[in-house]
Protein backbone atom coordinates (compact mmCIF):
# COMPACT_ATOMS: atom_id res chain seq x y z
CA UNK A 1 0.00 0.00 0.00
CA UNK A 2 1.75 3.14 -1.10
CA UNK A 3 0.95 6.10 1.10
CA UNK A 4 2.12 9.40 2.43
CA UNK A 5 2.50 11.18 5.73
CA UNK A 6 0.65 14.41 6.18
CA UNK A 7 -1.25 16.77 8.40
CA UNK A 8 -4.92 17.40 9.03
CA UNK A 9 -5.78 20.98 8.15
CA UNK A 10 -9.49 20.94 8.98
CA UNK A 11 -12.96 20.33 7.65
CA UNK A 12 -15.11 22.23 5.22
CA UNK A 13 -17.48 21.25 2.41
CA UNK A 14 -17.56 21.31 -1.35
CA UNK A 15 -20.29 21.23 -3.98
CA UNK A 16 -20.32 18.38 -6.44
CA UNK A 17 -21.21 18.86 -10.07
CA UNK A 18 -24.83 17.95 -9.47
CA UNK A 19 -25.10 20.58 -6.74
CA UNK A 20 -24.87 18.44 -3.62
CA UNK A 21 -22.90 19.71 -0.64
CA UNK A 22 -20.38 17.14 0.54
CA UNK A 23 -18.43 17.34 3.83
CA UNK A 24 -14.69 17.05 3.28
CA UNK A 25 -11.51 16.96 5.34
CA UNK A 26 -8.59 18.95 4.01
CA UNK A 27 -5.33 17.02 4.38
CA UNK A 28 -1.83 18.17 3.64
CA UNK A 29 -0.28 15.18 1.86
CA UNK A 30 3.46 15.40 1.83
CA UNK A 31 5.88 16.45 0.52
CA UNK A 32 7.53 13.32 1.82
CA UNK A 33 11.22 12.76 1.34
CA UNK A 34 12.67 9.30 0.81
CA UNK A 35 15.09 8.98 3.73
CA UNK A 36 15.99 5.33 3.29
CA UNK A 37 15.31 2.42 0.95
CA UNK A 38 15.02 -1.04 2.46
CA UNK A 39 16.13 -3.73 0.06
CA UNK A 40 15.58 -7.45 -0.15
CA UNK A 41 19.31 -7.99 -0.12
CA UNK A 42 20.21 -5.84 2.89
CA UNK A 43 17.09 -5.95 5.07
CA UNK A 44 15.19 -8.99 3.86
CA UNK A 45 12.24 -6.96 2.62
CA UNK A 46 11.59 -4.08 0.33
CA UNK A 47 10.13 -0.77 1.49
CA UNK A 48 10.50 2.97 1.28
CA UNK A 49 11.17 4.93 4.46
CA UNK A 50 9.47 8.31 4.12
CA UNK A 51 10.05 11.39 6.24
CA UNK A 52 7.61 14.24 6.65
CA UNK A 53 8.24 17.83 7.78
CA UNK A 54 11.43 19.51 8.88
CA UNK A 55 12.47 19.23 12.52
CA UNK A 56 14.79 21.77 14.12
CA UNK A 57 18.16 20.38 15.13
CA UNK A 58 17.69 21.45 18.74
CA UNK A 59 14.70 19.13 18.98
CA UNK A 60 16.60 16.03 17.84
CA UNK A 61 19.40 14.01 19.38
CA UNK A 62 22.85 13.69 17.85
CA UNK A 63 22.50 10.16 16.44
CA UNK A 64 19.34 11.24 14.62
CA UNK A 65 20.95 14.36 13.22
CA UNK A 66 23.99 12.42 11.99
CA UNK A 67 21.87 9.63 10.51
CA UNK A 68 19.91 11.95 8.28
CA UNK A 69 22.89 14.18 7.52
CA UNK A 70 24.73 11.12 6.23
CA UNK A 71 21.83 10.27 3.95
CA UNK A 72 21.73 13.88 2.80
CA UNK A 73 18.08 14.48 3.64
CA UNK A 74 16.13 16.92 5.83
CA UNK A 75 15.64 16.08 9.49
CA UNK A 76 12.05 14.75 9.48
CA UNK A 77 9.35 15.27 12.08
CA UNK A 78 7.97 11.80 11.48
CA UNK A 79 9.21 8.76 9.58
CA UNK A 80 7.31 5.72 8.43
CA UNK A 81 8.01 2.76 6.18
CA UNK A 82 5.69 2.06 3.30
CA UNK A 83 5.75 -1.23 1.43
CA UNK A 84 4.68 -1.89 -2.15
CA UNK A 85 6.10 1.26 -3.56
CA UNK A 86 8.23 0.28 -6.52
CA UNK A 87 11.51 0.86 -4.72
CA UNK A 88 13.53 0.77 -7.91
CA UNK A 89 11.84 3.96 -9.13
CA UNK A 90 13.07 6.06 -6.22
CA UNK A 91 16.38 7.11 -4.78
CA UNK A 92 17.21 8.65 -1.42
CA UNK A 93 16.30 12.32 -1.28
CA UNK A 94 13.40 12.10 -3.75
CA UNK A 95 10.24 13.95 -2.81
CA UNK A 96 6.83 12.33 -3.15
CA UNK A 97 3.97 14.78 -3.55
CA UNK A 98 0.21 14.80 -3.21
CA UNK A 99 -0.24 13.91 -6.89
CA UNK A 100 0.29 10.30 -5.80
CA UNK A 101 -3.44 10.36 -5.19
CA UNK A 102 -6.10 10.68 -7.85
CA UNK A 103 -9.62 12.02 -7.68
CA UNK A 104 -12.23 9.33 -7.19
CA UNK A 105 -10.06 6.67 -5.59
CA UNK A 106 -10.45 5.66 -1.96
CA UNK A 107 -7.86 5.99 0.78
CA UNK A 108 -7.44 5.01 4.40
CA UNK A 109 -6.35 7.60 6.94
CA UNK A 110 -4.60 6.66 10.18
CA UNK A 111 -4.42 9.20 12.97
CA UNK A 112 -4.44 9.67 16.70
CA UNK A 113 -7.89 10.59 17.95
CA UNK A 114 -8.67 13.49 20.24
CA UNK A 115 -8.42 12.67 23.93
CA UNK A 116 -11.82 12.45 25.60
CA UNK A 117 -10.58 12.11 29.21
CA UNK A 118 -11.98 9.67 31.77
CA UNK A 119 -15.29 8.44 30.40
CA UNK A 120 -17.95 6.10 31.74
CA UNK A 121 -18.98 2.82 30.13
CA UNK A 122 -21.94 4.29 28.26
CA UNK A 123 -19.82 6.65 26.25
CA UNK A 124 -16.67 4.55 26.12
CA UNK A 125 -18.16 1.16 25.25
CA UNK A 126 -21.75 1.92 24.28
CA UNK A 127 -23.35 0.24 27.33
CA UNK A 128 -27.02 0.97 27.85
CA UNK A 129 -26.95 1.72 31.57
CA UNK A 130 -28.74 -0.27 34.24
CA UNK A 131 -32.19 1.16 33.89
CA UNK A 132 -34.78 3.46 35.34
CA UNK A 133 -35.06 5.36 38.56
CA UNK A 134 -37.81 3.26 40.13
CA UNK A 135 -37.81 -0.16 41.86
CA UNK A 136 -35.59 1.11 44.64
CA UNK A 137 -32.70 2.42 42.55
CA UNK A 138 -31.93 6.07 42.57
CA UNK A 139 -28.51 6.60 40.96
CA UNK A 140 -27.86 3.65 38.62
CA UNK A 141 -28.89 5.12 35.30
CA UNK A 142 -25.40 5.17 33.76
CA UNK A 143 -23.89 2.31 35.80
CA UNK A 144 -22.11 -0.66 34.15
CA UNK A 145 -24.08 -3.32 36.07
CA UNK A 146 -22.51 -6.52 37.32
CA UNK A 147 -18.90 -7.19 36.34
CA UNK A 148 -18.77 -10.83 37.45
CA UNK A 149 -20.31 -13.63 39.56
CA UNK A 150 -19.68 -14.82 43.09
CA UNK A 151 -18.62 -18.45 43.62
CA UNK A 152 -17.62 -19.00 40.01
CA UNK A 153 -15.48 -17.40 38.64
CA UNK A 154 -15.08 -15.40 41.82
CA UNK A 155 -12.92 -12.89 40.00
CA UNK A 156 -13.24 -10.26 37.30
CA UNK A 157 -12.16 -11.42 33.86
CA UNK A 158 -9.26 -9.65 32.23
CA UNK A 159 -10.31 -7.19 29.57
CA UNK A 160 -13.74 -6.56 31.11
CA UNK A 161 -15.04 -3.31 29.68
CA UNK A 162 -15.00 -0.60 32.31
CA UNK A 163 -14.78 3.16 32.59
CA UNK A 164 -11.45 4.79 31.89
CA UNK A 165 -9.42 7.02 29.64
CA UNK A 166 -10.90 7.32 26.19
CA UNK A 167 -9.44 8.56 22.93
CA UNK A 168 -5.89 9.65 22.18
CA UNK A 169 -5.16 6.35 20.51
CA UNK A 170 -4.63 5.29 16.95
CA UNK A 171 -7.66 4.93 14.74
CA UNK A 172 -8.04 4.17 11.07
CA UNK A 173 -10.82 5.54 8.93
CA UNK A 174 -11.25 3.56 5.77
CA UNK A 175 -12.82 4.03 2.34
CA UNK A 176 -12.53 7.79 2.22
CA UNK A 177 -13.13 9.03 -1.29
CA UNK A 178 -10.65 11.55 -2.66
CA UNK A 179 -12.85 14.42 -3.83
CA UNK A 180 -10.14 16.74 -5.05
CA UNK A 181 -6.36 16.94 -5.39
CA UNK A 182 -4.61 20.33 -5.35
CA UNK A 183 -1.04 19.51 -6.40
CA UNK A 184 0.45 23.01 -6.14
CA UNK A 185 -0.58 23.26 -2.49
CA UNK A 186 0.12 19.58 -1.76
CA UNK A 187 -3.38 19.13 -0.47
CA UNK A 188 -6.05 16.51 -0.94
CA UNK A 189 -9.71 16.69 0.04
CA UNK A 190 -11.33 13.47 1.25
CA UNK A 191 -15.02 12.90 1.88
CA UNK A 192 -15.90 12.54 5.55
CA UNK A 193 -14.10 12.87 8.86
CA UNK A 194 -10.63 11.79 9.88
CA UNK A 195 -9.31 11.01 13.40
CA UNK A 196 -7.34 13.65 15.26
CA UNK A 197 -7.34 17.34 15.90
CA UNK A 198 -6.37 20.11 13.50
CA UNK A 199 -2.61 20.08 12.77
CA UNK A 200 -2.24 16.48 13.93
CA UNK A 201 -0.09 14.11 11.91
CA UNK A 202 -1.83 11.51 9.77
CA UNK A 203 -0.90 8.68 7.45
CA UNK A 204 -2.74 8.53 4.17
CA UNK A 205 -2.69 5.06 2.65
CA UNK A 206 -3.90 4.18 -0.80
CA UNK B 1 -9.18 28.94 9.00
CA UNK B 2 -8.13 31.06 6.05
CA UNK B 3 -6.05 28.16 4.83
CA UNK B 4 -9.23 26.10 4.68
CA UNK B 5 -11.10 28.69 2.64
CA UNK B 6 -8.27 28.88 0.14
CA UNK B 7 -8.84 25.27 -0.85
CA UNK B 8 -12.42 25.75 -1.96
CA UNK B 9 -12.21 29.39 -3.05
CA UNK B 10 -13.13 28.60 -6.63
CA UNK B 11 -16.61 27.55 -5.51
CA UNK B 12 -17.50 30.85 -3.84
CA UNK B 13 -20.37 32.79 -5.40
CA UNK B 14 -19.42 36.34 -6.22
CA UNK B 15 -22.35 37.07 -8.51
CA UNK B 16 -24.97 37.33 -5.75
CA UNK B 17 -25.99 40.78 -4.46
CA UNK B 18 -25.03 41.83 -0.96
CA UNK B 19 -27.75 41.32 1.64
CA UNK B 20 -27.97 41.32 5.41
CA UNK B 21 -30.18 40.04 8.17
CA UNK B 22 -33.53 41.80 8.08
CA UNK B 23 -33.55 42.27 4.33
CA UNK B 24 -36.42 40.91 2.29
CA UNK B 25 -35.02 38.92 -0.61
CA UNK B 26 -36.37 36.84 -3.45
CA UNK B 27 -34.40 33.70 -4.26
CA UNK B 28 -34.82 31.85 -7.54
CA UNK B 29 -34.12 28.17 -6.97
CA UNK B 30 -33.37 25.79 -9.80
CA UNK B 31 -35.90 22.97 -9.65
CA UNK B 32 -35.54 19.91 -11.87
CA UNK B 33 -38.81 18.24 -12.83
CA UNK B 34 -38.30 15.22 -15.02
CA UNK B 35 -35.85 16.48 -17.57
CA UNK B 36 -37.02 20.09 -17.45
CA UNK B 37 -35.55 22.77 -15.25
CA UNK B 38 -37.48 25.79 -14.01
CA UNK B 39 -36.93 28.60 -11.51
CA UNK B 40 -38.96 28.62 -8.33
CA UNK B 41 -39.02 31.90 -6.40
CA UNK B 42 -38.99 32.03 -2.62
CA UNK B 43 -39.50 35.44 -1.03
CA UNK B 44 -39.04 36.27 2.64
CA UNK B 45 -37.01 37.99 5.33
CA UNK B 46 -33.44 36.93 6.05
CA UNK B 47 -33.42 36.10 9.76
CA UNK B 48 -29.93 34.61 10.07
CA UNK B 49 -26.64 34.35 8.21
CA UNK B 50 -24.20 31.91 9.71
CA UNK B 51 -20.67 30.59 9.16
CA UNK B 52 -18.34 31.55 6.35
CA UNK B 53 -16.57 30.01 3.41
CA UNK B 54 -18.31 27.13 1.71
CA UNK B 55 -20.31 26.30 4.85
CA UNK B 56 -22.10 29.67 4.85
CA UNK B 57 -25.88 29.45 4.99
CA UNK B 58 -28.76 31.87 5.42
CA UNK B 59 -32.28 31.37 6.71
CA UNK B 60 -35.25 32.98 5.02
CA UNK B 61 -38.62 33.24 6.77
CA UNK B 62 -41.96 33.99 5.21
CA UNK B 63 -45.59 33.64 6.19
CA UNK B 64 -47.34 31.37 3.72
CA UNK B 65 -51.12 31.30 4.09
CA UNK B 66 -50.91 31.98 7.80
CA UNK B 67 -48.15 29.48 8.51
CA UNK B 68 -44.56 30.50 9.13
CA UNK B 69 -42.17 28.84 6.67
CA UNK B 70 -38.39 28.91 7.02
CA UNK B 71 -35.91 27.71 4.49
CA UNK B 72 -32.16 27.41 4.96
CA UNK B 73 -30.07 27.98 1.83
CA UNK B 74 -26.38 27.18 1.42
CA UNK B 75 -24.94 30.49 0.23
CA UNK B 76 -22.63 29.12 -2.45
CA UNK B 77 -25.08 26.55 -3.79
CA UNK B 78 -25.24 26.22 -7.57
CA UNK B 79 -28.98 25.57 -7.15
CA UNK B 80 -29.51 29.28 -6.49
CA UNK B 81 -30.02 30.87 -9.87
CA UNK B 82 -30.22 34.46 -8.65
CA UNK B 83 -31.20 36.62 -5.69
CA UNK B 84 -33.06 39.92 -5.71
CA UNK B 85 -33.04 42.26 -2.73
CA UNK B 86 -36.64 43.48 -2.40
CA UNK B 87 -36.06 45.91 0.47
CA UNK B 88 -33.58 46.55 3.23
CA UNK B 89 -34.69 46.22 6.83
CA UNK B 90 -33.76 48.27 9.87
CA UNK B 91 -32.85 45.88 12.64
CA UNK B 92 -30.83 45.86 15.87
CA UNK B 93 -29.52 42.33 15.99
CA UNK B 94 -27.98 39.84 13.57
CA UNK B 95 -30.24 36.90 14.36
CA UNK B 96 -33.95 37.62 14.18
CA UNK B 97 -35.23 34.45 15.83
CA UNK B 98 -37.59 36.55 17.96
CA UNK B 99 -39.80 36.93 14.90
CA UNK B 100 -40.89 33.32 15.38
CA UNK B 101 -42.74 34.29 18.54
CA UNK B 102 -44.47 37.26 16.95
CA UNK B 103 -47.29 37.33 14.47
CA UNK B 104 -49.22 39.77 12.35
CA UNK B 105 -48.38 43.45 12.68
CA UNK B 106 -45.76 42.84 15.38
CA UNK B 107 -43.72 40.60 13.12
CA UNK B 108 -42.94 43.33 10.61
CA UNK B 109 -39.44 44.67 10.01
CA UNK B 110 -39.04 48.44 9.50
CA UNK B 111 -37.72 49.63 6.16
CA UNK B 112 -34.20 50.98 6.46
CA UNK B 113 -34.68 53.56 3.73
CA UNK B 114 -37.87 55.04 5.22
CA UNK B 115 -37.70 58.10 7.37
Amino acid sequence: MPGLLGKKIGMTSIYTEDGRLVPVTVLEAGPCQVVDIKTEKRDGYSALKLGYGIRKEKHANKPQIEQYKKAGVDLPVKVKEFKSFDAAEFKIGDKILADLFKEGETVRVVGKSKGKGFQGVMRRHGFHGVGGRTHGQSDRERAPGSIGQSSYPSRVFKGTKMAGRMGQRQFTTGKLRVMRVIPDKNVILVKGAVPGSINSLVEIIK
Amino acid sequence: MDKLKEMVQDQFRTDLPEFKSGDRIRIFVRVVEGDKERLQPFEGDVISIRSSGNDKTFTVRKISSGVGVERIFPYNSPKIAKIEVVRQGKIRRAKLYYLRNLSGKAARIKDKNLR
